[in-house]
């Protein structure tokens, strides 16, 4: 909190819309170099802390509803410890090479960018299999979301995350075309940090699924 | 400087860690259940400032961390949205 | 099929209703034929597309947000009258229950959503860039994108009128009555659709301004100099982060029951309709605070530049702000007390909100201090002004009454709460809003509002708001529920619902001076030649009225708090007037038509879902993501306005 006491105190350093100070900040990572990039990625933190809410309230809806099983499969006859420790184990891994990937555009290395993002796309396509294979399992054993209250939440919140990792491996598709095509810019650099923030974060509302979803279900 | 891969690894290893432990607590029930959800809830909180730090370089950037204020506002609301969501729906409304 | 065709106006126009559809329908095709018209007649299509559409500039986009609200004002006041017409006698039949039912939800929703929201962001965008020195907002494509999703929401809402039918399980729609099974019409799909796709715009409009505010002030301007507006406004986005993603889930689990058979809240399979309720007022009462607090702000500019005082307490307003902004997470549950959740929690969330009339007590204290000898001027920002402060002062004490929980299980859900809603959100925010549009029209077109007729329309709108009102407090007490349409005659309640009818039509003839006013102004307003029609102290009267495109030709340095008005009060205006030599070319987002087309996917795609036709939805989705992935590879998005154009625009402003 103490550097905001003291931007309320002393004049903003604001670089000119016009002419970003490239100068001055030779010690800040590439990605926010450019006055119009570093705006971008705050916009962008913004963003996560919405998506956060969004999660949080997703989150108690399922905890409230998680003891409403109708008489129905309950967490404990359904979870699978194998099959979500593999998932976590994937996306946790995946989370690492997004994290690569920033490192390799910072470094300015454009094939290990690439390089970097294809290995993440392909955990996260692995991860989606193995949760679609879940789901189908659940459903094939009658556990559908319309069974109950608790199948209801438990399908909306992880098909939520699951939906989010969907959109992020076709967003990272697009950051891997146009670093690709254009190399590493402060634009496409910026990219490259913003759609793994994305990643990472989808990481981080995962260690809490575990953790309350499935952890918890497995324990109680 | 932040260029570099002992970072990254070094933050992965700590997630792998933490999971292994939050599994094995877990699966093996060693505590009593009070404790065991405070203690799988502390380990995600952990967690969290791994990736934050270690992946998402949370405290880099130009100008004042006004990024950090919006998160940790987030994660007040978060948990009150949680926490205060559960307290109110405990009289059972509806019949499980 | 002449058969199928008359099916489909029965099912989906509802021609068997009657002549008030028949009408409606008859008024909406001739609007639409008039306007397609005059745009072909006058050969104005292409301006149309070019200058409002695809536009990207936060000046246009707020004017259409405040042209929008104004319409929604219009629809949600002839809903209220209708209402007011069917309650003035005991035993009237004036509409069937159906109808007031279907009224009262459109009423409820259209006046909070599609009235106060794009009423608030009407201003962000006219005023918080130019009060913090800034080109535009943070993000120009984004908040043209925000507009697009508000207009289409609120048009598919509208639209359930004439085609499928209204939603009439009231503005919050709780579930069991709006599950399908209780409410099986396309009506309630609509509104929560409707709502879904404006609130997706409202999320981004605050991260937008968060931004804005946050990382585009002018040199100078530390957060301690930004004026009270856009404090307001920095408050209201915070809460708006925090609080909407609340309303998409509500919304969208509800809709999941509704379309996919899950069991969120029925009453069966173990769903829990309190739930809703919950997920609802946590952005519910944050929500009336978001619409609040922006009026707030702009009561502290207009008290201050019509006192000619510098604001009383400006520390405090902000700590007042930002208290109101956090402790207003954590009231919610005063909504539902009665739903029974035990005395521990209703004791917490009943300290919590008497805790905001603190702040909200010390911002009143301080417009009140800084009106005491200052030199006050009654234009007409300042006559809503004052109006407002005793108005809100019985709203908020009526508050506090209905936060003692245990007096709430008395009060809840009469019109007691009716005239308390109405007193805070109408003496605030409507007010504050008027307020605010006579303050800053000027600075949007370069004339004023005419002075004789904007009292005209005070006196009338603010005498009927206590004849209308004023009752209900009464009508409460003596038992009458909201949301019954009829009652009998031997319970007494007549006069004074007859007394609170022709409340509400003096109101309504109030809002017709307006809208004459505003006409009669476009030709005979004064204009405004200096820029600075009202001797103002923030920056944005320190630019030429209407703003050049690009707001500041040069970026301003700022010193001081109220930066203009001590400018002017050392002679040094000329410090913000642009020099030749410091001109350089300055960097314009590019106009886009993918905010309008995105606006129209999501649009198809709403309405796809409504009925369960799934090649719309599929379609309008698809279209969505056409658009942002374009919108990916789109590098070439800003454009250069050369210096010679700078100057000779300013030279016609006479300001080189």
């Amino acid at each position: 909190m103490a550097v905001i006491e003291r931007e309320l105190t002393q004049p903003a350093q604001h670089p000119e819309r016009e002419s970003p100070s490239h100068h001055e900040s030779g010690h800040l990572p590439p990605e926010y170099r450019d006055h119009h990039q570093s705006v971008r990625i705050f916009g962008f933190w913004l963003f996560l802390a919405t998506d956060m809410l969004l999660f949080a309230c997703l989150f108690a809806t399922y905890l409230v509803l998680k003891t409403h099983t109708d008489g129905g499969p309950a967490a404990r006859d359904l979870f699978d410890v194998p099959g979500f420790s593999a998932e976590t184990l994937i996306l946790l891994t995946s989370s690492f090479t997004g994290g690569l990937a920033t490192l390799a555009m910072r470094r300015g290395h454009q094939k290990q960018v690439l390089g970097w993002l294809v290995a993440t796309m392909a955990l996260g396509l692995c991860f989606l299999g193995l949760e679609v294979k879940e789901f189908a399992t659940d459903v094939s054993a009658g556990a559908t979301m319309q069974r109950s209250a608790f199948l209801s939440a438990f399908f909306t919140l992880v098909g939520t995350h699951g939906a989010h990792v969907s959109y992020g491996i076709l967003w990272m598709f697009m950051v891997l075309l146009q670093v690709a095509r254009r190399g590493i810019t402060a634009v496409t650099a910026r990219k490259v940090f913003i759609v793994n923030l994305y990643w990472h974060f989808l990481d981080v509302v995962w260690v809490f699924i575990f953790t309350v979803v499935y952890l918890f279900g497995v324990v109680m | 400087m932040a260029h570099s891969a002992g970072k990254y690894i070094f933050g992965y290893a700590a997630s792998l860690v933490l999971t292994a432990v939050a599994f094995g607590l877990a699966l093996t029930r060693a505590l009593a259940p009070g404790p065991l959800v405070l203690a799988l809830i502390l380990l995600a909180g952990c967690q969290v400032l791994v990736q934050l730090y270690f992946f998402m370089h949370v405290t880099e950037g130009d100008g004042p961390a006004f990024h950090s204020a919006a998160l940790v506002l987030g994660f007040i609301f978060t948990f009150a949205v949680v926490l205060m969501s559960m307290w109110i729906m405990t009289f059972h409304s509806q019949v499980a | 099929m002449l058969e199928a065709l008359r099916n489909f106006a029965d099912t989906y126009l509802m021609w068997h209703e009657g002549p008030l559809i028949w009408g409606s329908d008859a008024l909406i095709l001739l609007t639409v034929i008039g306007i397609v018209a005059v745009l072909t007649y006058f050969k104005k299509w292409g301006w149309l597309w070019r200058e409002w559409l695809t536009t990207v500039d936060h000046k246009k986009i707020g004017i259409m947000y405040m042209i929008a609200a104004l319409l929604m004002l219009f629809r949600g006041g002839v809903d209220a009258e209708l209402m007011r017409t069917q309650l003035a006698f005991p035993g009237n039949h004036f509409l069937d229950a159906e109808h007031y039912n279907q009224i009262f939800t459109t009423h409820g929703t259209i006046m909070i959503l599609f009235m106060a929201m794009p009423f608030i962001f009407a201003l962000f965008n006219i005023v918080v860039p130019l009060q913090i020195g800034a080109r535009d907002v943070a993000f120009p494509f984004l908040n043209a994108v925000s507009f697009w999703l508000f207009f289409f929401g609120a048009l598919l809402f509208n639209i359930s009128f004439v085609f499928g039918g209204s939603p009439d399980a009231g503005w919050v729609s709780y579930p069991p009555l709006s599950e399908l099974e209780f409410d099986p019409g396309p009506g309630e799909n609509y509104y929560l659709l409707g709502i879904q796709i404006s609130g997706i715009g409202s999320i981004a409009t605050g991260i937008n301004f968060l931004a804005t505010i946050l990382k585009m002030r002018a040199p100078g301007m530390t957060l301690m100099r930004m004026p009270l507006f856009t404090w307001s406004v920095l408050a209201a986005s915070i809460m708006i982060i925090f609080a909407f993603p609340a309303l998409t889930v509500a919304l969208a689990l509800l809709l999941l029951d509704r379309i996919a058979g899950t069991h969120f809240f029925t009453m069966l399979h173990g769903g829990n309709p309190t739930m809703f309720v919950n997920l609802f007022w946590i952005w519910g009462h944050p929500e009336v605070y978001i619409v609040v607090l922006p009026a707030f702000g702009a009561f502290s500019e207009i008290v201050a530049t019509f006192s000619r005082k510098r604001i009383f307490g400006y520390g405090s307003m902000v700590s007042s702000l930002m208290l109101i902004s956090i402790i207003s997470y954590f009231v919610w549950v005063h909504h539902f007390f009665t739903m029974g959740a035990g005395p521990d929690v209703n004791t917490f969330f009943a300290i919590a909100s008497m805790a905001v009339a603190i702040p909200t007590g010390v911002k009143v204290f301080n417009w009140l201090f800084t009106m005491f000898q200052g030199r006050i001027r009654l234009s007409l920002p300042m006559l809503w002004a004052i109006a407002f402060v005793p108005c809100f002062a019985i709203g908020g004490a009526t508050g506090v009454m209905l936060a003692v929980a245990p007096a709430d299980y008395q009060y809840h859900n009469s019109y007691f709460l009716i005239a308390h809603f109405h007193q805070t959100l109408i003496g605030g925010v409507v007010f504050g809003m008027l307020a605010g549009m006579y303050y800053w029209w000027p600075k949007m077109f370069g004339f004023k509002l005419d002075e004789r007729l904007g009292r005209w329309a005070f006196w009338f709108f603010n005498a009927g708001f206590y004849v209308c009102f004023m009752p209900q407090y009464a009508l409460g007490f003596m038992g009458m529920q909201r949301r019954m349409y009829v009652y009998p005659a031997d319970l007494g309640w007549g006069p004074l619902n007859l007394v609170s009818t022709i409340g509400a039509y003096l109101m309504g003839i109030g809002f017709l001076f307006i809208v004459a006013q505003v006409v009669y102004s476009i030709r005979h307003g004064e204009r405004d030649l200096t820029g600075d029609p009202w001797d103002g102290r923030t920056l944005e009267w320190s630019l030429p009225s209407p703003v050049p495109h690009y707001n500041f030709a040069a970026i301003p340095t700022v010193t001081d708090r109220d930066m203009w008005w001590v400018l002017k009060n050392e002679g040094r205006t000329e410090d913000l007037q642009p020099k030749s030599a410091d001109l350089k070319p300055i960097h314009m987002p590019k106009n886009s038509g993918a905010p309008f087309l995105i606006g129209v996917s999501f649009f198809v795609a709403g309405f796809g879902f409504v009925f369960n036709w799934w090649l719309p939805a599929v379609a309008g989705l698809c279209g969505v993501a056409a658009c942002l992935a374009w919108r990916s590879f789109q590098y070439d998005d800003e454009y250069s306005v050369p210096v010679e154009e700078v100057m000779a625009t300013e030279i016609s402003l006479g300001r080189l």
